[in-house]
């Protein structure tokens, strides 16, 4: 079955529907599967759940999605650079569920390990831990969390073979590799798109049984948040 | 005279040990990167999924692929790793980095943190905050010890908690507090600050070392 698919409208053709829950990958604007938010915009669908550490920021990522009001409820760890988010969360037009970020990974990682819960010691005594089961482990108190599933993952790499085997560069691979395991159908979109037998089987970190469908991302533009730089000498 | 950031930035990186692998938050914690001694090395991680940060880049050289948890751009170094958040986050919830340093709005003299949320305001979230007060060995929070006179060293956080009994050590710009199961010790004063200078502004009990070094 071929994965490969010719952009990033072709690659979400039936597999978008209002409701839906929606994992996005990237950390910030690093690593973000940017092509395929744009297309998710387009299509106009609806009243989404998005799991994703961050909601972007105004005009990038998935901001584009709060611009157009597509999204219900966001599931992320920290949103502080969004001001439409802030607006829409503020007139009570957008729901969100902080996870503290370790939490927020394991979550994903469990979930498409089919993990349906773990105890964790994070956010125990806080408002975190409320009306979730508390057990006591060795001594120390844990916390039980859930593992969570989308019906879309959407996922950016650096490299991707026709068999949808992922490579990831640098930071910008972050929760992007969970994310295509707790998909139930995933979507890739990858800077380098190569054959089958190009990347060395020991380097893949995201083998292709998790990914559905592929896109190659050529010349992608990668945005900067925070350019920080020193003085040459 | 009390600690600026830089001094107080000085003073948390004399918590740094040969062979450390660290979490800076964001902030003064942050500039405790320019105070590592000579000759110690210590891996700095990115809870976005690296280890062995190193500094900002020269202009020209930025890397959108290459960020920290601040989403500042950095450059890599000989002895880096890239990894996923999960494994990010095995790393400080398995209890495998040595130390954080983060900042806080309240810490209380149980050890009780409070850094994320202020009722009725914009919340913004808490990020890795929780997962690394509950995981990392050993927690040093960096702080003004008053904010706008409101005190942040308290018998009990009236902020929604990121971590309870967490806290090792704080770091002011007026000392260095232990917490610890007898509650809070000052263990050292800023140059030309007094005892009662700390003592008005601090709520929590607080206890003064009997080998207490005034700086």
């Amino acid at each position: 079955m071929a994965k490969v698919y010719s952009d990033a409208t072709s690659a979400l053709a039936g597999l978008l529907k209002d409701d839906m829950v929606i994992m996005a990958g990237g950390f910030g604007l690093c690593g973000i599967p940017s092509l395929l938010i744009k297309a998710i915009r387009e299509t106009g669908v609806k009243n989404l759940t998005i799991i994703s550490n961050n909601a972007g920021v105004d005009g990038e990522g998935l901001g584009l999605l709060l611009e157009t009001r597509q999204v219900k409820k966001m599931i992320s760890s920290y949103v502080g650079e969004n001001k439409t988010f802030a607006q829409q969360y503020l007139a009570g037009e957008l729901e969100i569920e902080f996870n503290p970020q370790g939490t927020l990974a394991e979550r994903i990682r469990a979930g498409g390990a089919g993990i349906p819960a773990f105890y964790t010691k994070t956010g125990v005594g806080t408002l975190i831990a409320q009306g979730k089961d508390e057990r006591e482990f060795n001594g120390e108190k844990y916390v039980m969390e859930t593992g969570l599933l989308a019906d879309l993952a959407v996922v950016h790499a650096w490299k991707g073979d026709t068999e949808g085997n992922l490579v990831y560069r640098k930071s910008a691979r972050n929760f992007n590799p969970m994310m295509a395991t707790a998909g139930k159908v995933t979507v890739a979109q990858v800077e380098h798109l190569v054959e089958c037998g190009t990347i060395d089987p020991d380097h893949i970190i995201t083998p292709g049984i998790f990914v559905q469908r592929i896109i190659h991302a050529a010349g992608l533009e990668k945005k900067i948040e925070q350019r920080t730089v020193r003085q040459r000498a | 005279m009390a600690w600026t950031r830089e001094e107080m930035a000085a003073r948390a990186a004399k918590e740094l040990r040969d062979g450390y692998y660290v979490n800076l938050g964001i902030g003064i914690p942050t500039l405790v990167s320019n105070y590592i001694p000579d000759g110690m090395t210590v891996q700095l991680q990115s809870e976005n999924g690296m280890l062995g940060m190193g500094p900002f880049p020269y202009e020209g050289d930025e890397d959108p692929d290459l960020i920290n948890a601040g989403k500042q751009t950095i450059t890599e170094l000989p002895t880096t790793s890239y990894f996923s958040s999960a494994d990010s986050f095995a790393m400080i919830r398995g209890g495998h980095i040595d130390l954080s340093i983060l900042g806080a709005m309240q810490v209380a003299e149980n050890g009780d943190l409070a850094n994320w949320m202020i009722p009725g305001k914009m919340i913004k979230g808490m990020g890795g905050a929780m997962d690394l007060v509950a995981g990392v060995k050993k927690v040093v929070v960096l702080m003004e010890h008053v904010a706008k006179e409101e005190k942040k060293l308290l018998k009990r956080c009236t902020l929604p908690l990121t971590g309870a009994g967490v806290v090792n050590m704080v770091i002011t710009d007026l000392g260095v507090f232990t917490v610890g199961k007898d509650g809070m010790t000052a263990i050292e004063i800023a140059p030309h600050v007094t005892r009662e200078e700390i003592s008005a502004k601090t709520e929590a009990s607080l206890r003064f070392a009997d080998n207490l070094v005034q700086h």
